[in-house]
């Protein structure tokens, strides 16, 4: 373990991951909204604003699974002195953080069940680029209509198809985040 | 303050709490489980709410707590004064300046905004209880969406009293979904639960935490021949003289006299800054 490794976290912990939620919360009730995200450094190539998600909702009850894009020493050695969460197989991840190609196909996650459809994975996919132009979504938290460039349509479409089950997705670049509930309807525009 | 991390909840805490909070903002109206803490208040008094506004709460925000619309009840003076001493964060008594409002029994009179947070404190979160005891068996109903039991119920009361007497806690369907309890608010404010404001309702006995996105669907459960009926009492208020908001009856002497008060005290409190006046207004005396 590097000292790469030990740095990058919180310097405030309460006062940054209450900042940091309370983005995650508006994106994800937002869908379409992209929000900047900013406090934690991870080591490549995780982003900034993935990095802050999973300081702010990882911790050792939650098993993550790290893409094979992910999957280096250096952010298994960051995740273990900062967040400690267990890295885990697909098939039992709370969380996965990707690219969206190296998550794909998603169809392997665990959507819950229909008694508890909250037992399900949250996939942070990490994007070149976050707009507000592209996919339309409508549903709850989106007053018309919003947009929002998504990597592909069908996946999404399928999803949201599996209400109340399903994936629940958040979407990093840099310091920009933005959140697709499974409860958000897409069409491609 | 030094005494406490802030908002009082250790971070473990406060990233289960977040976690089950924003599955209840995917799944909206799905009462999602969680790890629920002794606090330093009994239970029935906000435990859940409480522990909602503590893992939403950030130094920057401003602080509301209303008790049946009342800024200055027991239980709203003593969460106030908990957050006060464990977060340090601003509170205010005005809605409109509040980012973070927890409220027991009431949504405010004033329409919110997207800039803001309503917690509900929430006693019994499963609408079907009082009809099936058995958590197993309703959990199944949910899953099944299973709902025929509570329109039995709602049934009986037409049978029974010639319409819906349900007046508070009255069940709605969220997103053509989940039937979800919206905590014993009065009925009156059920049209109030489609807002530009994220909703969060938290139970702490139960265990159970769920909400509500903004601009998202929700129907008051009732039937094409009875109709939803947010009704009040046919009554101005008597201090402010509104004719649209919903009003305590406050029983003011031995002989059957009464009035009647808005609810909320914020609203009617600024109506009468504002000038409005009701039948029981202090009598003011003339401008020279």
């Amino acid at each position: 373990m590097d000292i790469q490794s030990l740095s990058g976290g919180f310097e405030n912990a309460p006062v940054q991951s209450a900042h940091a939620f309370r983005t995650a919360l508006n994106v994800l009730s937002r869908p379409g909204t992209i929000m900047e995200l900013r406090g934690a450094n991870a080591p490549a190539p995780v982003s900034e604003a993935a990095a802050t998600l999973l300081l702010t909702l990882c911790d050792p009850e939650t098993p993550l699974y790290l893409a094979d894009t992910h999957d280096t020493k250096e952010v298994r050695d960051w995740i273990a002195f900062h967040i400690g969460a267990p890295l885990v197989g697909r098939a039992h991840a709370h969380f996965a953080l990707g690219t969206w190609e190296a998550l794909s196909p998603i169809n392997t996650f665990p959507i819950g069940t229909p008694e508890y459809p909250d037992r399900s994975t949250t996939l942070i996919a990490e994007l070149d680029e976050l707009n507000e132009h592209g996919a339309s979504l409508t549903g709850p938290g989106i007053k018309d209509r919003a947009h929002l460039g998504l990597p592909e349509i069908d996946a999404f479409q399928m999803n949201a198809c599996l209400f109340p089950l399903g994936l629940d997705f958040y979407f990093t670049a840099g310091t920009r985040v933005a959140a697709l509930p499974r409860s958000t309807k897409v069409e491609a525009d | 303050m030094s005494d406490y991390n802030f908002a009082y909840l250790d971070e473990q805490t406060k990233r289960m709490i977040r976690r089950a909070i924003l599955k209840g903002i995917a799944i909206p109206g799905y009462q999602v489980p969680f790890a629920s803490r002794e606090m330093p208040m009994p239970y029935g008094w906000g435990t859940g709410g409480v522990q909602v506004s503590a893992a939403c709460l950030t130094p920057d925000d401003s602080f509301k707590v209303i008790d049946q619309g009342a800024d200055d009840t027991t239980n709203a003076v003593s969460i106030r004064k908990f957050f006060e001493h464990t977060a340090g964060v601003a509170t205010t008594e005005h809605t409109v300046d509040a980012t973070v409002i927890q409220t027991r029994h009431r949504i405010p009179e004033e329409p919110l905004t997207e800039d803001q947070i309503l917690v509900y404190q929430v006693p019994i979160p499963e609408p079907l209880r009082f009809l099936e005891p058995r958590e197993t068996e309703t959990r199944k109903m949910h899953a099944l969406e299973e709902y025929g039991l509570m329109h039995v119920k709602l049934y009986e009361d037409i049978a029974r009293h010639g319409n819906i007497a349900t007046a508070y806690a009255y069940p709605v369907k969220v997103e053509d979904r989940y039937v979800m309890d919206p905590s014993p608010i009065p009925k009156f404010d059920n049209p109030k639960l489609e807002m530009a404001a994220i909703q969060l309702f938290g139970a702490g006995r139960e265990q159970r935490i769920y909400a509500i996105p903004p601009y998202t669907k929700v129907v008051s459960l009732d039937f094409e021949d009875h109709p939803f009926d947010p009704s009040k009492a046919d009554h101005p208020c008597d201090l402010c003289g509104a004719e649209h908001t919903y009003l305590d009856e406050v029983i003011i002497d031995d002989e059957g006299g009464r009035m009647f008060v808005c609810s909320d005290t914020d609203y009617c409190s600024k109506r009468q800054a504002d000038g409005h006046r009701g039948r029981l207004s202090p009598i003011e005396e003339a401008a020279e």
